[in-house]
């Protein structure tokens, strides 16, 4: 307690009549001035306030978990309440989503952009294991950026792609295409040949005649006297500038003497209708959607012709 | 409260009760003045919000508006949005450079007059003295028991105290809306949370600060006190005591009986009764002075009627004070305001004002930012070419719809398209049309050769095809996969 100002130890500082304190830096003293007594009550409002704040939220850690508070606020369900809010406000955009065929859906530009919005973050949840976080790929799993399109580019394609997936063996309408493993079909001369003409049809090679020969029956049916491809059985363009798994001799020859079975997962079975809408408008946004959506291919059709069932 | 005076301790009090302050009526020179300066203060804080100002039918017609909600800032023919902050950084340099300004020539005029906490302090001075009298009334009143009238007047005092503290609240968030649609909204109960907030607390402050706290805020809580009493000088004119004219005090009477003896001050204490801080100014200068100068006006009155030189309490500079105590002139107070160190605040001050009215002159109303998309970098194409995507922000700052074409330049052989164009039909130009005061947000996919250096500079320009004023251009950067890659 306050030491009583009688007490004639204390000294008083002439000016202003107050006691000094006792403390002196290189000649300055303390005064001993008395606090104003607003700053008293301000400080019992706080105590106050503490009290009623421990009382009505979490505040007293116990053996398990904290004090529960009167008004039962936890962080957990301030986060539900705001992804439920969220949900509230995103819900016009996913029921229009839900409601618009795809392929009407580029030419509706404000429900394209949302959708597109909505893909972008979609896409960084179940696609940028496989696709990269900026939708490049990386050997065996194709660049969505470009407009080499194994399968189609238009929005329908692309929609059609993401639900059904490729060569899910358990989906009757999945993207289905097998090419065969040419090892002990063709000799390894043969092989060689035929790499030798793919990779001169994209200039990286000189043309020889063997190659286009055995080209011509073995591979042309599905990928086209020219190698330009057929995008109903998912052969690839073998003649442009790009190519999923490369166009060096070695990995060329894997690819004709092993084949090649690239799978994607069909997400029909995990994402919603509007989410996978979301997903195809983000890839058909990134700069190489095709516009005119390609009359959608008969699938059972191109795959009788492939030689499926 | 005997007990809790025991606790606290009333012999030594650790803490310290506020000293009742009633302050008198008086008249003169500087209280016309501060009833001026309140006047034009309060009406300009409270009416402001309701100038209306045409802007078409793409803005508010508030003439003084900060839409939080919507980013933009408007002030009469002036719309400031978020990236034209620096002009209210400006403005708050602007305010800075002023108070040196003020407190080197007039020392703590700022708060003597012009400070919300002296004018609402002021204004509720003015209730007490309306319901409770002056300032023996108020004394009397204080000190009387709680009967009828105390309780009745204590009662009428502190409604009209909520009264002005309400408006003052309400006034403030009409700054953040239309003023007319959110008077209705809130007394209807549809305004936004932050809105009654908002009132809530500065109904409180105004309430407590101006009706309670009073001269305690400027000697306890505000900075500003202490930060000019670094800022003012010997030549600052500050609100002094001529002591070396006024001592030893004497009456009237005792001056007549022993002439010579005394000094000009007749110890009437009406300095005291006047102060609005509850000081004494004959003490010397002190850090609860505001400056007001209700104290030179009471002893100017004082000294007329007893027939002696008016400016016992004056205005004066340090330095002159010491010319006076010297028995020399003091110089002429329009002569102090003018000296190297106001002349160079007044220069900084006004050369920032004149920039910045430049550049709002100069500014351009159509703002584009473009940036390079970092992941992917470039992306092949099948033809061996190469694309970069862009971000194309176009702000469209007028409050009507313009067309603008983007026109790449720089990169040979280059085409773009946006998401609704095809590279079938590509140039080296895009047309978008613009919404009014919005930022149009745009894909902008650049295709050129892939003969060219891994990066090369280029320009995009946005031209406005309505009207003839300009454009704006940003530079940035097209890249290719290194050689090898």
């Amino acid at each position: 307690m306050a030491k009583n100002p009688t007490d004639h130890n204390k000294r008083i500082d002439q000016p202003t009549g107050t006691a000094f304190v006792g403390h002196e830096w290189d000649g300055i003293e303390e005064l001993d001035t008395p606090m104003p007594r607003w700053w008293l009550w301000t400080f019992y409002l706080t105590i106050i306030w503490a009290l009623a704040y421990v009382i009505m939220y979490p505040a007293w850690p116990l053996v398990n978990s904290a004090t529960k508070g009167m008004l039962g606020w936890t962080s957990r369900g301030e986060l539900a309440a705001e992804m439920q809010a969220a949900d509230v406000k995103r819900a016009p955009l996913v029921n229009a989503l839900a409601a618009i065929p795809v392929e009407q859906l580029v030419a509706n530009q404000k429900l394209y952009q949302g959708a597109v919005a909505g893909g972008a973050a979609a896409f960084k949840v179940h696609c940028v294991q496989c696709h990269g976080s900026g939708a490049m790929g990386s050997k065996g799993y194709p660049n969505l950026n470009d407009d080499d399109w194994l399968w189609g580019g238009d929005i329908s394609a692309i929609h059609y792609t993401l639900t059904h997936g490729i060569r899910n063996p358990d989906h009757a309408e999945t993207r289905q295409s097998a090419m065969p493993a040419f090892d002990g079909i063709l000799t390894p001369a043969e092989i060689s040949a035929v790499v030798g003409h793919v990779q001169s049809l994209s200039g990286k090679a000189k043309a020889n005649a063997k190659g286009a020969e055995l080209f011509a029956t073995n591979c042309a049916s599905c990928h086209g006297n020219d190698g330009k491809g057929l995008r109903e059985f998912g052969a690839p363009n073998l003649a442009d500038g790009l190519s999923l798994y490369g166009t060096d001799k070695a990995t060329l020859t894997q690819t004709v003497k092993y084949s090649r079975q690239g799978v994607m997962p069909r997400w029909n079975d995990k994402l919603d209708a509007a989410t996978i809408k979301m997903l195809a408008a983000y890839v058909h946004s990134l700069g190489g959607g095709e516009a005119a959506p390609v009359a959608a291919p008969a699938i059972a059709e191109a795959k009788a012709a492939n030689g499926q069932p | 409260m005997a007990n809790l005076d025991d606790l606290i301790g009333v012999d030594n009090p650790l803490y310290e009760k506020r000293k009742g302050v009633y302050p008198k009526a008086v008249d003169g020179f500087f209280r016309r003045f501060k009833w001026a300066i309140m006047a034009v203060a309060l009406t300009i804080y409270y009416a402001t919000p309701w100038i209306r100002w045409d802007r078409g039918p793409h803005a508010p017609d508030q003439a003084v508006l900060v839409d939080l909600a919507n980013r933009r800032f408007y002030m009469f023919n002036i719309e400031i949005w978020p990236h034209e902050f620096y002009y209210v950084v400006g403005l708050l340099v602007m305010a800075g450079i002023g108070l040196f300004l003020v407190t080197s020539a007039v020392g703590r005029a700022w708060c003597g007059y012009a400070c919300p906490q002296t004018v609402w302090t002021d204004l509720f001075q003015h209730v007490d003295r309306f319901v409770d009298g002056d300032r023996n009334a108020q004394i009397r009143l204080e000190k009387a028991s709680w009967g009828p009238e105390k309780i009745f007047k204590r009662f009428a005092k502190w409604s009209i105290y909520l009264v002005i503290a309400f408006w003052t609240g309400g006034a403030w968030i009409m700054y953040f809306a239309d003023a007319p649609t959110l008077t209705v909204d809130f007394w209807t109960g549809q305004a936004a949370p932050v809105a009654y907030a908002t009132v809530g607390v500065l109904t409180a402050t105004t309430f407590i600060f101006g009706g309670f706290m009073r001269e305690q805020v400027c000697v306890y809580m505000c900075p500003w006190p202490r930060i000019q009493t670094a800022m003012m000088d010997e030549k600052s004119l500050i609100v002094t005591y001529r002591e070396w004219r006024g001592e030893p005090r004497g009456s009237v009477k005792k001056a007549e009986a022993q002439p010579g003896a005394f000094g000009d001050c007749i110890d009437c204490n009406q300095c005291v009764a006047v102060c609005p801080a509850g000081i004494d100014i004959r003490e010397g200068p002190q850090i609860g002075c505001i400056t007001c100068a209700l104290c030179i006006d009471a002893c100017d009155s004082v000294m007329e009627q007893i027939g002696r030189p008016r400016g016992l309490i004056d205005y004066l500079t340090l330095d002159d004070v010491a010319t006076e105590k010297a028995g020399g002139t003091a110089h002429p107070t329009l002569k102090t305001l003018f000296r190297p160190r106001t002349l160079i605040y007044f220069g900084i001050w006004c050369m920032i004002g004149l920039a910045m009215l430049f550049t709002l002159g100069q500014r351009t109303r159509l703002d584009l930012t473009v940036q390079h998309d970092r992941n992917p970098l470039y992306v092949q194409l099948s033809d061996g070419s190469i694309r970069n995507n862009y971000t194309v922000k176009v702000r469209n700052m007028e409050t009507r719809q313009r067309e603008v074409e983007l026109v790449v330049k720089g990169l040979p052989g280059a085409v773009a398209w946006t998401s609704t164009g095809s590279r079938e039909t590509a140039t080296d130009r895009v047309r978008v049309s613009v919404a009014p005061d919005t930022v149009q947000k745009i894909r902008l996919f650049v295709v050129a050769s892939t003969e060219g250096a891994p990066r090369s500079d280029f320009e995009i320009q946005a031209v406005a095809l309505t009207g003839n004023e300009r454009g704006d251009s940003d530079s940035v950067r097209f890249e290719r996969p290194e050689a090898g890659q």
